[in-house]
């Protein structure tokens, strides 16, 4: 029987049901985990936090098999274990509910549910009816009533959620990691998976529970592990770790250490601008990502949008640079509506984005750095199809010398320089384009730290000569030194604008933690850690 | 406790409406323009619904219906065989010498060799990574080399004379010919395995999914072997059984089979991304192209060019209706 009763009582042993025991990985030198101890008991629901690059993906595939630790072991019951596979994690009771529903969309909901072991009857043939009202009943009991002969992908994302939910349960697991369950779901369907949880936890099964939204967290989780930088920095209990502190540890910025200046290379005076803004942005807004966010820049000025990871920053510059279609909401540059959803069209407005991923979406690895440079400024290079290298030196050249990028010649491929060189590149290629608005996504992530500092001394200068700058980064000393604005993002929404003496890290914390005052600055000397966050890996939760 | 019900998601009734609509053009619009052409051919011609010329249609697209069998499953999954021409003819040359040993040595040896065709094949793509039209192209070149190979550069035609092997081509059931039962047989257990065998389940699942399906577990590498051994087994029957009606192994048969195939297979509804497909739907597309040729050949005015500029009319036709409702179905 496949079908388990909710009503089953809870285990009682308390025993860990999976734990990772000293686990480190390395990419290429790069040191993603450190050391990780990780328990999980039965019954529990254990929340998995950090920041980008602390590390939390890269456990997650080890403890799922899809990556193997390069030193410690995992254990399950207490026994060493090792997952070779996904399906050795599943087969030993460890199953993984993904951000992306991982079904196969076009089959019905009873074949994904039983897909690989279906019921048979006659002459080995599957009993489809058997099949279908084992379906029914398993959904029933978690209270979801849908058309099992339907096709997956003909539901809501929720209902897919819960159908692969019952999979992996029925298929016995003992512990099920959630990556983000709830980022594409409707309140209600939230609603129905916490039901869900506390079901299965009921039937002593462990929830491994990953997101970046407090309230969840501090709903649904009763102990927390907090990475950063591929190390614990904290177990315990979320009951006695306000959500202030729960940040600080997220982001290492310890809550009453956070006066200190000066770390990096921006400017110390800050230019209150009261010219009239150049771009004005009303009600940006997109299902599940962002939610009537606003914002205005004046030329000259650097703005910059806090918020954990997830909060809505890389998707309010998605939406601004039209890389991102938009539900609702205008951009008006210099009393001018830019058609939304149009890259192109942004670019003809002045608005240029340096994106995240700077080697996915960024540079063209195997052109050299003319060709990265002029890319996009070859329309205004040309004419009639055809641009002359000469008039592509010259520019190459302006942006080479103003820029400081440090390349054998123009013809280097862009993939041999460094990582500061190369977002130099990005930067000279929308430079190259005159634009009005420059929105950074993260421009010193995964840089050494003297390209950080030249890269961040470029944005100061950028701004001085009347460019309009919006800053996103995971650094808080980089916005808050950076900004002379910072709008604050949580869930998706503006939460409040720092402006003026407003502009440091203590009052960004409050306001991404989002529990009103900073009560709790006593509790902050535990983790007092200065070392600028550097990023190891880029990965994405 | 409250339940979620279907219309809580971006599903609403009337949309769910359009979805069956939509569902029911894909899985049944090639059984429903047969039956139109067939209507409108019997009434425009006299000769044309006659048992003659019925039974001859349905001879004459048996070896096709075999060799689109196998390649609608090799589509389900997302893959393609462009082999299969090469391969047809192969089993027809092979059947033909193999016919001096005996009628059981004229079907045994092409379906062997057809069945490591496909198993190279199959393990290129499935273990090797390789893209399946690669592949199979390399494939459709190398066969029809050997068939070249093997007949003095298709100079040679072995003849069939064995009485038995002659009856199987030549020979039926009351009015049918067996190739039309076998054929029919084929598709009957194809369904079946299709739609009621975890192997079958399995094939759609990679075809929908090919991440998803390794996350759950499911040998995909051993699925897309066996849709290839089965593709190599379908075409060199179709191809000794094409022989065995001729009652010789002509080297230079099959040119193109593989594209009327696919064409078949894709009127028929089966999606060529994978993930979808309909047997059923197959049968109707290789009738449909049948048909289209019978009725041209009535006209007799017309020349065998017309029929193909009416049957790729047709696919470009299939091909359109099926992404506008596949979009619709996402929206």
């Amino acid at each position: 029987m496949t079908v388990q009763s909710p009503s089953t009582p809870a285990t009682t042993s308390t025993s860990p049901v999976l734990q990772a025991r000293g686990v480190s990985k390395r990419f290429a030198g790069v040191t993603a985990l450190d050391g990780i101890d990780f328990t999980v008991l039965p019954g529990e629901a254990h929340a998995l936090m950090g920041e980008n690059g602390a590390g939390k993906s890269t456990l997650i595939k080890v403890l799922t098999g899809v990556y193997q630790p390069d030193d410690g072991e995992l254990a399950l019951h207490g026994e060493p274990a090792r997952f070779a596979r996904p399906l050795d994690a599943q087969k030993a009771g460890v199953s993984t509910i993904y951000q992306e529903v991982n079904l196969i969309p076009l089959m019905s909901v009873a074949q994904n549910i039983f897909l690989g072991r279906e019921p048979r009857g006659f002459l080995g043939l599957i009993d489809h009816r058997r099949m279908y009202a084992d379906a029914r009943e398993l959904l029933g009991t978690y209270g979801i009533q849908v058309d099992v002969r339907r096709p997956l992908r003909s539901l809501a994302l929720g209902v897919q959620q819960m159908v692969a939910l019952a999979r992996a349960v029925s298929i016995n697991a003992r512990v099920v990691i959630m990556d983000e369950p709830t980022s594409s779901l409707e309140t209600a369907e939230v609603e129905t998976l916490f039901r869900v949880i506390g079901m299965l936890r009921a039937q002593g099964i462990a929830i491994v529970y990953v997101s970046h939204r407090m309230d969840e967290i501090y709903r649904v989780c009763e102990k927390v592990t907090v990475l950063r930088d591929g190390r614990v920095v904290h177990v315990g209990d979320l009951a006695d770790l306000p959500r202030v502190e729960l940040v600080s540890k997220m982001l290492g910025r310890s809550v009453d250490a956070v006066e200190k200046r000066g770390a990096t290379a921006f400017g110390e005076e800050s230019h209150v601008s009261e010219a009239t803004p150049v771009l004005t942005a009303t009600d940006l807004s997109r299902r599940h990502q962002i939610d009537g966010v606003g914002l205005s820049i004046r030329p000259g000025e650097v703005v910059g949008l806090g918020g954990l990871l997830g909060a809505g920053r890389s998707e309010t510059l998605k939406g601004i640079s039209g890389v991102m279609q938009l539900d609702r909401g205008s951009v008006v540059i210099d009393g001018q509506t830019v058609r939304s959803g149009s890259v192109p069209a942004a670019i003809r407005a002045g608005i240029v984005m340096l994106p995240e991923d700077r080697k996915a979406e960024g540079i063209i690895p195997g052109l050299s750095v003319r060709d990265n440079i002029v890319l996009a400024a070859l329309p205004r290079l040309s004419r009639a199809g055809f641009s002359s290298r000469r008039n592509q030196d010259a520019v190459v050249d302006v942006f080479m010398r103003r820029l400081r990028i440090k390349a054998s010649s123009p013809d280097q491929a862009v993939s041999e320089l460094s990582g500061g060189n190369q977002q130099k590149v990005m930067i000279a290629r929308w430079l190259a384009m005159s634009p009005k608005v420059l929105l950074l996504d993260e421009p010193t992530r995964g840089i050494d730290v003297g390209a950080k500092a030249e890269v961040q001394a470029l944005i100061d200068e950028l701004a001085k000569e009347g460019l309009a700058i919006v800053l996103v980064s995971s650094e808080l000393e980089e916005v808050v030194e950076g900004a002379d604005r910072v709008v604050v993002l949580r869930d998706g929404q503006v939460v409040t604008e720092l402006t003026g003496d407003q502009v440091d890290e203590k009052h960004l914390l409050d306001a991404i933690a989002g529990d009103g005052a900073a009560t709790s600055t006593a509790a902050a000397a535990s983790t007092a850690s200065d070392a600028a966050p550097e990023t190891p890996t880029e990965e994405r939760a | 406790m409250t339940a979620i019900e279907p219309s809580a998601g971006p599903a609403s009734s009337s949309q769910l409406a359009r979805e069956r609509a939509v569902g029911v053009v894909q899985s049944f619009g090639a059984p429903i323009v047969l039956a139109i052409v067939v209507i409108v051919a019997a009434f425009s011609f006299p000769t044309f619904f006659t048992v003659t010329n019925l039974t001859n249609i349905l001879l004459q697209s048996s070896f096709l219906l075999i060799v689109a069998i196998g390649m609608t499953f090799v589509i389900v999954t997302g893959g393609i065989d462009l082999s299969v021409g090469s391969v047809f003819a192969l089993g027809g040359v092979l059947a033909a010498y193999a016919s001096q040993w005996g009628w059981v040595a004229a079907l045994v040896v092409p379906l062997v060799v057809g069945a490591v065709i496909g198993v190279i094949q199959g393990a290129l793509v499935a273990w090797g990574g390789m893209a399946p039209f690669i592949v199979t192209l390399a494939g459709l070149l190398a066969v029809r080399g050997i068939v070249l190979a093997i007949t003095n550069g298709g100079s040679t035609t072995p003849l069939i004379t064995d009485p038995v092997l002659k009856g199987i081509g030549q020979g039926g059931f009351a009015s049918i010919e067996w190739p039309v039962v076998i054929g029919l047989v084929l598709l009957v257990v194809g369904i079946v395995l299709l739609t009621r065998s975890r192997t079958g389940q399995g094939v759609i699942a990679v075809g929908g999914s090919e991440n998803a399906s390794t996350l759950m577990g499911l040998p995909v590498a051993r699925v897309k072997l066996s849709v290839y051994v089965l593709s190599g087994l379908t075409a060199s029957l179709a191809g000794a059984l094409n022989a065995a009606y001729t009652s010789s192994g002509v080297p230079v048969v099959g040119v193109g089979l593989e594209l009327s195939a696919i064409s078949a297979v894709v009127i028929g509804g089966t999606l060529l991304t994978g993930g979808k497909g309909s047997l059923v739907g197959t049968l109707a597309g290789v009738l449909l192209l049948g048909v289209i040729q019978n009725v041209i050949n009535q006209v007799g005015s017309l020349t065998s060019s017309v029929q193909s500029i009416v049957s790729g009319g047709f696919l470009a036709v299939v091909v359109i209706i099926q992404t506008v409702l596949s979009r619709q179905q996402r929206l």
